[in-house]
């Protein structure tokens, strides 16, 4: 026992002081992260603000003015009055508006007649989400107007507005609330898979793996060494991304920071696993950062429901993303940051991930070899 | 078991298995290739190692030697046989062997972000050295390797000697009871070398461990209680040093020039002789190994120049030789014929390198202090040194890779740091450690590198095909450049450097690390390119070839110890104690200064070839 602890004190010790002095490790597991957040914090917005559209209207009623002043007070739109539809359609098609919003001239006498006026409405669909997003705001507009004409009481309210649309937690349907919780599952990949296989690669590349082998190090110590240095600095790097997250992008955290703990220990068990198993059988820096960027970091990436939603893939992509750890882990991040603690959705999660975390450990446990040859 | 087997009667024969440290059992080892036949690294080894002795298994690159630690320090398992180690089996017992055992793997195993001390801790943590036998056992070691002054600096920037040293102390860490070295002391200077053998036996001495080590210094195996010779994973021979040289008495000679030949000369001629096993310069003279014991072949190839055959004394290095079968095309070098490497452009007498009071200064620390030196063309000229003399940071200045801090620099007329690329494409530069792309195969190297000299369509398809001819590269045209044995990476970076046809020819330790045979053939192709009015400027940290240089340059620490040639240099430490001093006995004693400076210059000065070497 007290050979054990001399020998995990010599190379817990080495893994330190490696960290502290080697720049490279630092500024991936720390500068790193800031950059990303920072990167995907302001720069990519997946909110459509200011979206140019052209409105064509031939109603010049009151109540069709009221409607064309709530798209122009909307801080999505930039509106382009036009008079009549052929105009509309060159604006389109030079790309100088995404859409057009057409009232035709029976407007408000259909309104005040008591039946459903039609306000039509064509987006330019390249960009498929944008293009979804734009139905949605006109539609909120549409709505909500003809919602606070009725609670008025106005004259032609209407039928009752059937289409009820809320955005749920992410009131303000800031996508940078949604980006950077997933983010942090990213920033831990990265960590876990990508530096701890680059720092076994080099023990490999300069020798010092085939030194270690030849003493009596165990081949649990020989895990164990490795986990657990990155194991505090992907929890250190995850730390700095809420902090970064709460107090930079003002993003909620609605959850318990024990939950978070809890949950992300797991999760960085299985990566920092996923990262060792593949490192068992690499042993070049450069192939060591290609491979799992391949297979850690581009999954955690498409695969999680961290850019992409999953419910929208093909099947076989889902069926894929079942086998990323980071998938669970951009679930859990999201329910904690902008729901709380929903045992009902952590839990299940978070059981997956300690499954995966035992699997991934324990494979890289029988990989670990004291010998040159797999 | 094998023909140079000597046999001990019996008693001790019985009473060396007893004593056995190590010993193996028909050990046979195959490593898987894909698609192909496996590779027989180790065929049917058997051998015992004692305790209290030094082992020592001598080859060639790829012979088998690493392989064959690697087995006894449980890294690897062989195919079939067992090897044994105080007793315990090296795959069931590996665990409980690496606690009693020391190993020191090629390249060291040290943590180059750790210093001395730290990594000499970590060593103690790993193989639990109790706390309170460390402050003694780090003393001991200190002091016996000479470190104590630096324990507090980071083992990335010790030199390779200092390297070599810590690494020792780490697989001493624990007083082992059988020492595995493999390869210690490639790429270390004499001193170093010297050193480390010191330490060595101070350990068989005073502690009665055993000790296994590999080598590719022949030299070294002199230093050995027992050889063990490996060639291509069998053991071709075995016994103590005198056993070797012994069958070789007779078949050493000495050919000594007359006044007007120069030693490359006869060298030149004599290499791949019938009868002829070896040839090599040393002390200005060609020794020579002959097949047998007549000398009438020798006189043959030495007919009509002027020459005198002395008898000499053996060597390992002659055994060795002579050992090792002939038939591998070892001298398969074009001598000469057909298209060179440069043309001869102007006389001789051209001054193609000159540098002038050449200072570098990296902060507070003078690396290069007041170099000047010329070269003219088709001269060999050798710098030589310890590691951290300033060899790699004087040629880095000569290609414009570094800028000077003063002084002048002149290449074929030009500063390299300020010309473009029109100088330089002159020059044609190896670096240390060969830099190829090791995922790329022969072919793509040579391509590339054509290409970035400026050669495309016909004429580099030409000069790829000279480079295959020329370098015997053919066998491995499609295999990745990291895969090829050292001696073949050597010669695949002298091909690239040699591609365009430089009429300059910048070799930065080309020799390092590589074996005797891929050495000798080396310094065969250079010299045919010196012939052909190529200049050549080399770097190397072996003595005994500064013998093919024409003249040399001996560093240390930055500063000048002695320029000149060959002859001058040793004549230096001649005394009547040591009438005829070795290259490694001049660099020595200019290194401890036993020689004073004013003997060198007086050696120096008088001398018409060093007209334009004026040493400050």
């Amino acid at each position: 026992m007290i050979l054990f602890l001399m020998r995990m004190r010599g190379i817990l010790k080495k893994e330190a002081l490696q960290i502290l002095r080697d720049p490279s490790s630092i500024a991936l597991a720390l500068v790193m992260p800031l950059l990303l957040l920072f990167i995907f914090g302001y720069g990519v917005n997946l909110d459509a603000e200011h979206v140019p559209i052209a409105i064509v209207s031939d109603d010049r009623g009151e109540m069709a003015q009221d409607l064309i002043a709530r798209f122009e007070l909307s801080p999505h739109f930039e509106l382009y009055q036009v008079k009549s539809e052929l105009e509309a359609e060159s604006l389109i098609l030079s790309r100088d508006v995404d859409a057009i919003v057409r009232l035709q001239d029976d407007f408000s006498s259909q309104l005040l007649r008591g039946t459903q006026a039609p306000v039509q409405l064509i987006v330019n669909g390249i960009d498929a989400n944008r293009a979804r997003l734009i139905q949605g705001y006109v539609r909120n507009i549409v709505n909500n107007w003809s919602r606070m004409r009725q609670e008025r009481g106005e004259a032609g309210a209407g039928p009752p507005v059937s289409v009820s649309q809320r955005i749920w937690f992410n009131e303000g349907a800031e996508s940078r609330n949604f980006m950077i919780p997933g983010l942090i599952t990213l920033i831990m990949t990265l960590i876990g898979i990508l530096l701890t296989a680059l720092v076994i690669a080099r023990e490999w590349e300069r020798g010092t793996m085939e030194a270690m082998l030849v003493t009596p190090l165990r081949r649990v110590d020989i895990l164990l060494g490795k986990i657990i240095p990155y194991y505090i600095l992907g929890m250190l790097g995850m730390g700095m991304s809420v902090v970064v997250a709460v107090t930079v992008f003002q993003v909620p955290f609605r959850g318990s920071i024990t939950a978070l703990l809890l949950l992300s220990s797991l999760f960085m068990l299985a990566s920092l696993g996923f990262g060792l198993l593949l490192s068992a059988a690499i042993r070049i820096q450069f192939v060591a950062a290609q491979i799992s960027i391949v297979a850690g970091f581009l999954p955690a990436f498409f695969l999680s429901g961290l850019i992409f939603d999953l419910d929208s893939t093909p099947p076989v992509i889902q069926i894929v993303s079942h086998i990323v750890p980071a998938k669970y882990f951009v679930t859990i991040s999201h329910t904690l940051f902008m729901a709380g603690d929903i045992w009902s959705v952590l839990l299940p999660n978070g059981l997956v991930l300690a499954a995966m975390a035992v699997i991934f450990l324990g494979l890289a446990y029988r990989k670990i070899s004291k010998r040159l040859e797999g | 078991m094998t023909d140079a087997q000597i046999n001990d009667d019996q008693g001790t024969k019985a009473d060396a298995q007893e004593q056995a440290i190590l010993s193996a059992e028909c050990v046979c080892k195959e490593f898987a290739v894909k698609g192909k036949p496996p590779v027989q690294a180790l065929q049917d080894i058997s051998l015992h190692a004692l305790k209290g002795r030094v082992t020592g298994l001598v080859g060639a690159d790829g012979a088998g030697k690493t392989t064959l630690i690697r087995i006894a320090a449980g890294l690897l398992v062989p195919t079939s046989g067992r090897v044994t180690l105080l007793g315990l089996d090296s795959v069931a017992d590996s665990l409980e062997i690496q606690s009693r055992i020391g190993y020191m793997p090629q390249k060291f195993g040290l943590y180059q972000d750790l210093t001395v001390i730290e990594n000499m801790e970590l060593y103690a943590d790993l193989q639990g050295v109790p706390g309170a036998e460390r402050a003694h056992r780090y003393d001991r070691l200190l002091s016996m390797t000479d470190l104590a002054k630096y324990t507090k600096r980071r083992a990335g920037a010790l030199s390779g000697g200092m390297k070599q040293k810590l690494g020792l102390a780490c697989a001493l860490i624990k007083s082992p009871e059988l020492l595995l070295l493999d390869e210690p002391t490639v790429g270390v200077d004499p001193i170093s070398r010297r050193e480390l053998w010191k330490i060595v036996y101070e350990l068989v001495e005073q502690d009665n461990i055993g000790v296994f080590v590999s080598t590719a210094y022949l030299d070294e195996a002199e230093r050995c209680s027992y050889v063990l010779v490996l060639h291509q994973g069998k053991l071709l021979a075995e016994g103590n040093p005198e056993s070797f040289t012994g069958r070789m008495k007779d078949r050493v000679s000495l050919v000594v020039p007359a006044q007007a030949d120069r030693p490359r000369h006869i060298y030149t001629r004599l290499v791949g002789s019938r009868g002829i096993v070896d040839a090599t310069i040393r002390s200005g003279r060609v020794r020579v190994v002959r097949e047998d014991t007549s000398e009438t072949q020798l006189a043959a190839a030495l007919d009509g120049m002027h020459a005198k055959i002395e008898p000499a004394e053996p060597n390992f290095e002659d055994a060795f030789m002579a050992l090792i079968p002939q038939t591998e095309g070892h001298f398969q070098v074009g001598r000469g014929e057909g298209e060179g490497a440069g043309k001869m452009q102007g006389s001789n007498d051209d001054i193609v390198v000159n540098t002038r009071e050449l200072c570098k200064l990296f902060g507070d620390f003078q690396a290069v202090k007041k170099l000047s030196f010329s070269v003219n063309r088709g001269e060999i000229f050798g710098l030589l040194g310890p590691n951290g003399a300033g060899k790699s940071t004087t040629f880095r200045m000569l290609c414009g890779l570094l800028p000077a801090t003063s002084g002048e620099i002149s290449v074929a007329g030009h500063n390299l740091l300020r010309s473009g690329a029109k100088a330089r494409a002159r020059l044609g530069y190896m670096a240390q450690q060969f830099s190829l792309y090791g995922q790329l195969s022969t072919l793509e190297n040579l391509s590339f590198f054509g290409k970035v000299y400026g050669l495309s369509g016909k004429r580099l398809k030409q000069r790829i095909n000279w480079a295959f001819d020329e370098f015997g590269l053919g066998q491995w045209r499609d295999k990745a450049a990291f895969a090829l044995p050292g001696g073949y990476k050597q010669r695949l970076a002298m091909a690239a450097a040699l591609l365009h046809e430089p009429d300059i020819l910048f070799l930065d330790e080309p020799t390092s690390g590589v074996d005797p045979f891929a050495r000798r053939e080396f310094w065969l192709r250079i010299n045919s390119f010196a012939e052909q009015g190529v200049t050549v400027v080399v770097t190397t940290h072996f003595m005994e070839e500064a013998e093919y240089c024409d003249r040399m340059l001996i560093m240390s620490q930055g500063e000048t110890l002695a320029m000149g040639t060959p002859a001058e240099i040793r004549d230096l430490v001649r005394s009547p104690q040591n009438p005829r001093p070795t290259m490694d006995d001049a660099f020595i004693g200019l290194a401890e200064g036993t020689v004073d400076k004013t003997s060198i210059a007086a050696g120096t000065a008088g001398n018409e070839e060093m007209a334009q070497g004026d040493l400050s």
